[in-house]
């Protein structure tokens, strides 16, 4: 394996460290015990040791700090609770007629999202795909990715300005002599200010994976349908779109997964108290009865039910996918 | 080549049209907010400014510049950002340097312990009890800390690190260079690119984030400049009830929201030109071992 021979001059070459283990265990990889990998490899781990620590405070500590949702919990106190309180929150929120109010927005905004916002991507990459001047897609493409590197602020910013009474879209309204629309305050309208600024925001950047998808395609299989006389969309429909099918399937899981947290920080920069009849979904609720009135078991109770609903989410359209066409995270 | 039918000279025509639409629709709201934000008062209550500024109107940059709190919470931005992306840098190269040792004891569960994070987190509120009793809650390690590394950067970084020739390495160890030598004096050297790719990465993301401020710092003076411009949108949304930073512009309104976004925006859209293949190149590296 080795090829390298030593080669510095002599007299130029650092002593080794002491401690630093000659690797001679690489000649026998077959099973060496935990204190030899550790002998031989004590700064490898050493450099583990704080990102490790990251991932135990500050990944799986809240994991665990979820028991606070069957714990009465005191706000300075232990972040685990005082003492179990059995399921009195889960009880709590399932006769909560809010909860299951922004349970049924989170559905409706998600199912929305997923609806538009994961085809929009692929259509668009398609039409990219087709276009022949290199520098006009490669332009289209630049100017499509720009929104995806803004603050979400910026964009609910630019969402509302666009929208506001003398924004441009009633202006437009204006010359069908429609009156303004008072878009922000108005609940029927959020879904729609939702998905259309998520679509805005995100359609260009999300082609990215499919453009390269469709480059991997072989050139010979276009050739081989077009002798068998086959037109332009039976192309598309019988090479192009096998072609990207796992990058779609797995966007789709990945979509899925996020199905149920939806764009939380969106819905909490463009909602207000007046549009909460459809804008208030479960993790904006989530952050109002825990963060702002104090009800931390509470609001993690609900929180872990997303998050497991969640899980469960991600897994199942894995497992249906491995099972059906063949495509899986893992 | 077969060439075109009517049909496709067609779809080629209806294409260039969408596409057109499309990069309207993406441009469109920045131009008109950068008209907006030139322009004066009663133009825009009058909704007669489309593309270009109506009655030129530089006050309201004056008084933006003018507010002491906009320096000072655009200098947080500039510090948290920093710092922030320092310590991502650090964590998630040691821990991407380690996870691309193929030949490490343990390394399976190493790649899982990140791994699983990115299905599975704790959710807001234990986060939140987690950094309120650390102590961490108006400090800038509230923000730097909880998200030091990014799962999708480590795999990324990871990806690259697999793909160096691991002669050089070996030469290297053989010269007598330890670990963290080779990974200082070879690998990095090795890595400029996505070393540049990752501290893109993470500066954008941290220069952008409100949330994090929002949730755990307490005092405008500590804010950074994203909280600002939305205490300027929620003020304007629910009839006001800003921050102070808010209190004293609010008679200007619009104008005053359209100079922050242009601000704000103002250093993503100078930079944007020259990093975005580098984003696409990671995006790519990412997806191919993610």
């Amino acid at each position: 394996m080795s090829t390298s021979t030593p080669s510095a001059p002599p007299g130029t070459e650092d002593p080794p460290p002491a401690r630093a283990a000659p690797r001679r265990g690489r000649r026998d990889p077959a099973r060496t015990g935990w204190r030899r990998a550790l002998r031989r490899d004590w700064q490898l781990y050493s450099l583990a040791v704080l990102p490790l620590l990251f991932f135990l405070v500050f990944r799986y500590l809240p994991m665990i700090g979820n028991v606070i949702a069957f714990r009465r919990f005191e706000p300075g106190g232990s972040i685990f609770g005082e003492e179990w309180v059995g399921l009195r929150y889960v009880q709590m929120f399932l006769n909560d007629p809010t909860f299951w109010q922004v349970f049924r927005n989170t559905l409706w905004i998600g199912g929305l999202t997923l609806l538009f916002c994961f085809p929009v991507p692929i259509v668009l990459a398609l039409l990219l795909n087709e276009v022949r001047r290199r520098s006009l897609k490669r332009f289209v493409q630049s100017v499509s990715y720009l929104p995806h590197f803004l603050s979400i602020v910026i964009v609910a910013g630019i969402t509302m300005q666009m929208l506001a009474s003398d924004g441009p879209v009633n202006h437009l309204l204006g010359w069908f002599g429609h009156d303004p629309i008072r878009f922000i305050q108005e609940p029927e309208w959020f879904r729609t200010i939702y998905v259309g600024s998520e679509i805005w925001q995100t359609a260009g950047w999300g082609t990215i994976l499919y453009l390269a998808a469709l480059t991997t395609i072989d050139e010979d299989l276009y050739e081989a349908v077009r002798i068998d006389g086959a037109n332009r969309w039976q192309q598309i429909w019988h090479v192009t779109l096998p072609g990207i099918r796992p990058t779609m399937v797995t966007l789709l899981i990945l979509n899925i997964g996020t199905f149920m947290a939806v764009g939380f920080e969106k819905v909490l920069l463009l909602y207000n108290p007046l549009t909460y009849p459809t804008a208030d979904v479960i993790s904006t609720y989530v952050y109002r009865s825990g963060v702002e009135s104090n009800s931390f078991s509470y609001a993690a109770a609900i929180g872990l039910f997303e998050a497991i609903i969640g899980l469960v989410l991600i897994t199942s359209a894995n497992q249906l996918s491995r099972r059906t066409v063949g495509t899986s995270l893992w | 080549m077969v060439k075109p039918s009517r049909s496709y000279r067609v779809f080629q025509g209806v294409n260039g049209v969408v596409l057109t639409l499309v990069v309207l629709v993406t441009l469109y709201p920045f131009v008109n907010i950068i008209a907006r934000s030139f322009s004066g008062e009663r133009q825009i209550r009058a909704g007669e400014v489309t593309l270009l500024p109506k009655g030129f109107n530089p006050t309201t940059y004056e008084i933006v510049f003018q507010d002491s709190m906009f320096w000072r919470n655009y200098g947080n931005t500039v510090l948290y950002t920093v710092v922030a992306t320092a310590v991502a840098m650090v964590l998630t190269t040691c821990y991407a340097y380690v996870l691309s040792k193929k030949h490490l004891k343990g390394r399976g569960l190493l790649v899982g312990i990140a791994v699983f994070t990115m299905f599975f987190t704790g959710g807001l509120i234990p986060n939140y009890v987690l950094v309120t009793n650390l102590g961490l809650k108006n400090t800038l390690w509230a923000i730097a800390l909880p998200n030091a590394i990014s799962v999708f950067n480590l795999l990324v970084m990871k990806a690259f690190f697999e793909s160096l020739p691991g002669e050089l390495e070996e030469a290297a160890q053989i010269d007598g260079l330890s670990t963290y030598g080779i990974l200082l004096r070879i690998v990095l050297p090795l890595s400029k690119a996505v070393v540049a790719t990752m501290v893109l990465f993470y500066s954008v993301s941290f220069w952008n984030s409100w949330f994090s401020a929002f949730l755990y710092l307490d005092s405008s003076e500590l804010m950074p400049v994203t909280v600002y411009l939305r205490n300027l949108i929620s003020g304007a949304t629910t009839g006001g009830n800003a921050g102070a930073a808010d209190a004293q512009l609010s008679q200007v309104g619009a104008n005053i929201q359209a100079v922050t976004i242009v601000l704000t925006s103002l250093p993503i859209l100078c930079v944007y030109p020259f990093v975005q293949r580098y984003f696409v190149s990671g995006v790519m590296l990412g997806a191919v071992k993610g």
